[in-house]
Parts: C-alpha cells; structure tokens; sequence
C-alpha cells in the first residue's frame, strides 16, 4: 500500500507572530520555521504503517516555497521513502494547496493520503476535506487512531463530546488530531541518510493548477488585549469578590 | 443577498451552536434560511422553524444523512447552497467537517471561523493561534464560511415562524461508514455551552487530581475543561481541551487552575466574562489576562475553594 504524506512549512510553534507595522502582513523576517505539528504526526503515523507492513512505500509532499524542502528533508529523515515538492513563492489557500496535492495524487495514486488536520499559520482546517472532495473519496478527519485492514481504514476520530468510529473506503484521506501518536526524534544517521533520498522538485504550472488567490488579505492587526485584574490574597477573598464583586457565582 | 444557515443537531434537537451562526447571518444581512440534513430529524427542523427572522427551513430528512457523513453531506450542501449568496455553519467539529469539502466541490475558497462580519465579502479571523487577527476579503461568487461561536451572540430561539420545505435529493457516496460513537457521558454541562468552566493544566500533575475541579464543577454546575499540556500529558482526554487547536469557549466564569496560559490557551477562552487564575508561579503568563488572581499552590487553595462553595 503506497501512503501519501503531506507537511507544510510553517512558522515554529515557539515563536509569538507579530503584525508588520505597517499591518499588512505578520512580520516572518527571520522567523524560525518548522514542519506543522499536525503534519509530523502525519509523517509518524506514515512511518508507523511502513515498520507494520502495511505501507510499502511512504511518499512526503509539500506546496510552497524551494525552502519547504528541508521541511522534506524532515520527513524523509522521520522514515519518508521518497519526496516531492510543488514549488512556488505564491501565497497559497487551502484550495490551491489541494488541488496542486491532487494533481500529484493522480499521478502517484495513493491508497491512504495522511495530513494534519491543520496549519498553525492560517488555521484553516480545510485541505484535506478539500483534497478530499477533488478526489471524490472518503475522508475522516480529526483522527486519534488508524486501523488499515482489508481495503478499509477504520479511524477513531475527535468528534465534539467524543470519540466515533468510521470505517473508509481506501483511497482515503486521513487528517491528525494531536492524539494519534508522539512523534520520533530523527536520529542523526537517519538525518544523513535523509540527504541521499530522492526528492523530486515540479511547480504548479507544469501541474496545470491555478493557484490564484480567490481571498485578499486586507490587513492584520493585534486581538484586543485583555487588562489584567487583581491579584487576591487568599480563598476567602477570591470567593468573596466572585459573589459580591463580578456576582457569577 | 440570501443567506443558508447549515444547522448543528443531533436529529432529535437544534444545537444552540446553530444560534451563533444566524446572528452572524443577521449581520451580513439579507434573508436567511437554515438548512437541517439528517435522519428522523422533523423535529429539529420544527425547532430551526422557530428561530427568530427565519424565511424557510429547508429539511433533507433520509437515512443517508443520519451520521453526517462529510462524503454524502457535502454534496448536498454543495446543491442546495448554489443558490444562495452565503453559507454559513458554526465551527462544530461537525461542520468543520463537512463545509471544507462542500466548498471545494462549488470551487469556493472558504473562510474559516470568522470573528466578526465587517461587509458582506469581508470578514476578521484569528490565526496563528490567535496571536493576529486577519481581516480577508473573499472574491469568490459564493461565500462559504464557519463562525467563530463565541463571537457572536446566540441568536433568538422562539418567536419565528419559518416555512418547512422538504429537499427530497439524496446523495450516498457510499465510501464511508458510521461504526459507532463514545460519548462521554456527564451530567455537566457542554463545555462550549457551559456558564462556568473550571480548566485544569499541567499543575494538576496527573488525571487523579482532576477529581478536585470535578467536585468544584459539581458545586458551581460548570463544566470541566483543560490545557493542551494537560492532555498530552495524558491527564485527560482531547475533548476537554480548551484552546486554539481545541474547544473555544467565553463562559461568564473561567477559572484556569494551574494552567500557565500559553498563547495557545489563551486563545480559547480569553474572551471568557471573568476570568480566575490560581497558580503557584506569579509570573505566568495566565495572569495577565486574569481578573482575579491567586499566587498560590493548587493543592492547598482548590480544596479551599471548593470548602467555600
């Protein structure tokens, strides 16, 4: 079963994004920058099927600018067999990102496509049910545990208030939820050997993708920042300023 | 401009979620309709009908759409709403779901969890975990968009009078299979429902000690959330987790116990009316946003508190 991994190159979790001052745009100008948390969880649970048996071949890919490939290099050193990039320096949406993955579905033809269920720059939440719904097949997002067996991925997933269980046609898309696994660390002879696998560089056009953007970004700002309040001294004035003061208890 | 609200409910009722949507419908203006797709779900529809400043409800009532499946769902939603200017569903892991892949198949960009309507094509939503706030105009013909719920008002439940249409089109990709649900059983409220919410973070130290907020909440008839540390530390499971990447949530009472308050974190309940922050180390991050503060170690103060109630 060959597995499809998707990672996207996104600012480091650590860092604390700002406004540029004139408010265009956040400020990146020399930013750390990472894989998606979402998407190395993706990467290890590719990994995971690949020591099981289950998929004979793990392929990473990644839409964005020629850097994203040390976010590949990543990913090939987590245990990924092979990478491709589909380079551009446009500024991509969640549409233009699944249907450049789709074009590269239709050639690689994947059984299980595995990606995070988010970016934590735009927090979309929406490419792989986009990719999804430009494949026409099954999707279960917000997974916390994936069974492959008989053609079928059963996937628990984070539902509001719980936990269901779908059982999915393969090909499928899978998307993580921060429960599914704990990533590895990759090891140093594994990051050497990383830099020997092939990675293949295409670009959108020669994909026949548009990629123009359908929203503008008129501009960022900082949320309204919250006044701290008082420090209390003990319980009993705490309970006593809930009750009497802000009265929601 | 006409406006299809997709409903949030579990067949038997309306999700108040859906509220949340129809008021940010009400601020784009122009006539709004909800959409109910379910199974046996007459009477939630009945419920969507009586829901203030409502044109129609518009119900697919069939056995293909009794778990929301996002592979027979969408396409549904991708008919229905062809016709109508904007789309709208509250961000509920249901919708999120399910409208990403809606709108791929009308070739919509779609805008997620926004947080207030400025025009009918421009609207503001946090990202990078709430640390800016983007205000994006959307060119495409349709607009497709989750709601952000706790930035907008539930909207009226009573009081309207919508006409019912049935919408007999049915769509069963048949890729995909219900097997079963775990709900986690409590008489506590929802937490994004909920009035007052007692969260508990990495402090805890482990899930034993989540007892003492249980017995709070219990007390205060709030529910119980978490930091995402709390729960990749395994204290408690990932539905409890109150932040950028979990549940959003503006109770009129939080109390954050030892929780530091990571950005992450304060992104999913800083809009909370009040805010309580018990936590050993002054310096973190939580009190900054706390109205009240107790430097104090949890272990000591939270059964004090709960003696108090």
């Amino acid at each position: 079963m060959k597995v499809l991994v998707a990672v996207k190159r996104v600012v480091d979790y650590n860092v604390k994004v700002r406004p540029k001052s004139d408010g265009t745009d956040v400020d990146l100008a020399n930013v750390k920058m990472s894989i998606n948390p979402f998407c190395e969880i993706a990467v290890e649970e590719a990994v995971r099927l690949a020591e099981k048996g289950i998929a004979t071949e793990v392929v990473a890919v990644s839409v964005g600018a020629q850097q994203s490939q040390e976010q590949l290099r990543t990913a090939l050193a987590l245990g990924a067999d092979r990478a491709i990039l589909v380079e551009t320096d446009q500024p991509l949406e969640p549409l233009a990102i699944a249907k450049c993955l789709k074009a590269v579905c239709d050639s690689e033809s994947p059984d299980l496509i595995l990606m995070g269920k988010q970016a934590i720059d735009g927090d979309n939440n929406q490419t792989g049910q986009m990719l999804a719904a430009l494949l026409g097949c099954a999707q279960a997002t917000f997974a916390s545990e994936i069974t492959v067996e008989d053609g079928k991925a059963s996937v628990i997933r984070e539902v509001d208030g719980g936990l269901q269980t779908v059982a999915l046609t393969l090909p499928a898309i899978v998307t993580s939820d921060l429960r599914l696994n704990e990533p590895r660390y990759a090891s140093l002879p594994n990051i050497m050997k990383a830099k020997r696998k092939p990675l293949d560089v295409t670009n959108p056009a020669d994909l026949g993708v548009d990629i123009a953007s359908r929203v503008t970004l008129l501009g960022v700002e900082l949320p309204a920042e919250r006044q701290a309040g008082i420090k209390v001294d003990d319980v009993a004035m705490l309970v006593d300023k809930l009750k009497n003061e802000a009265k929601v208890i | 401009m006409s406006i299809l609200v997709i409903a949030e409910h579990d067949n038997g009722s309306l999700k108040p979620a859906t509220l949340n949507s129809v008021t940010a419908a009400q601020a784009i203006g122009g006539e709004i309709d909800i959409l109910v797709v379910g199974s046996d779900c007459q009477s939630a529809a009945e419920q969507a009908a009586q829901v203030a400043g409502i044109a129609k409800v518009l119900v697919a009532d069939n056995a293909v759409y009794a778990n929301s499946l996002a592979e027979n769902v969408a396409p549904l939603i991708a008919e229905v709403g062809a016709s109508y200017s904007h789309i709208l569903g509250t961000a509920t892991t249901t919708i999120k779901n399910i409208l990403p892949r809606a709108a791929a198949l009308m070739d919509v960009q779609a805008i997620s969890e926004i947080s207030a309507v400025i025009s009918a094509d421009t609207f503001k939503r946090p990202i990078y975990a709430g640390n800016v706030i983007a205000t994006v105009q959307s060119s495409d013909a349709i607009k497709v968009l989750t709601v952000r719920g706790t930035a907008f008002d539930a909207a009226v439940a009573e009081g309207g009078s919508a006409t019912i249409e049935a919408v007999a089109s049915a769509h069963d990709a048949g890729q995909s299979e219900f097997k079963g649900e775990e709900v986690a059983k409590s008489d506590r409220p929802e937490l994004t429902a909920a009035k007052i919410v007692v969260s508990g973070g990495r402090g805890m130290g482990n899930g034993d000690n989540f007892s003492m907020l249980y017995s709070i909440a219990d007390k205060l008839g709030a529910a119980v959330g978490a930091s995402r540390a709390a729960v990749d530390a395994g204290f408690v499971p990932n539905d409890m987790q109150v932040g950028q990447t979990g549940k959003i949530v503006a109770p009129d009472l939080y109390v954050a116990v030892g929780i530091s308050g990571a950005i992450q974190h304060l992104a999913g309940m800083k809009d909370s009316k009040v805010i309580v922050a018990i936590n050993k180390d002054e310096e973190a991050p939580i009190f900054s946003v706390a109205d009240y503060g107790l430097v104090a170690d949890l272990f000591t103060a939270v059964p004090e508190f709960d003696a108090a109630l």
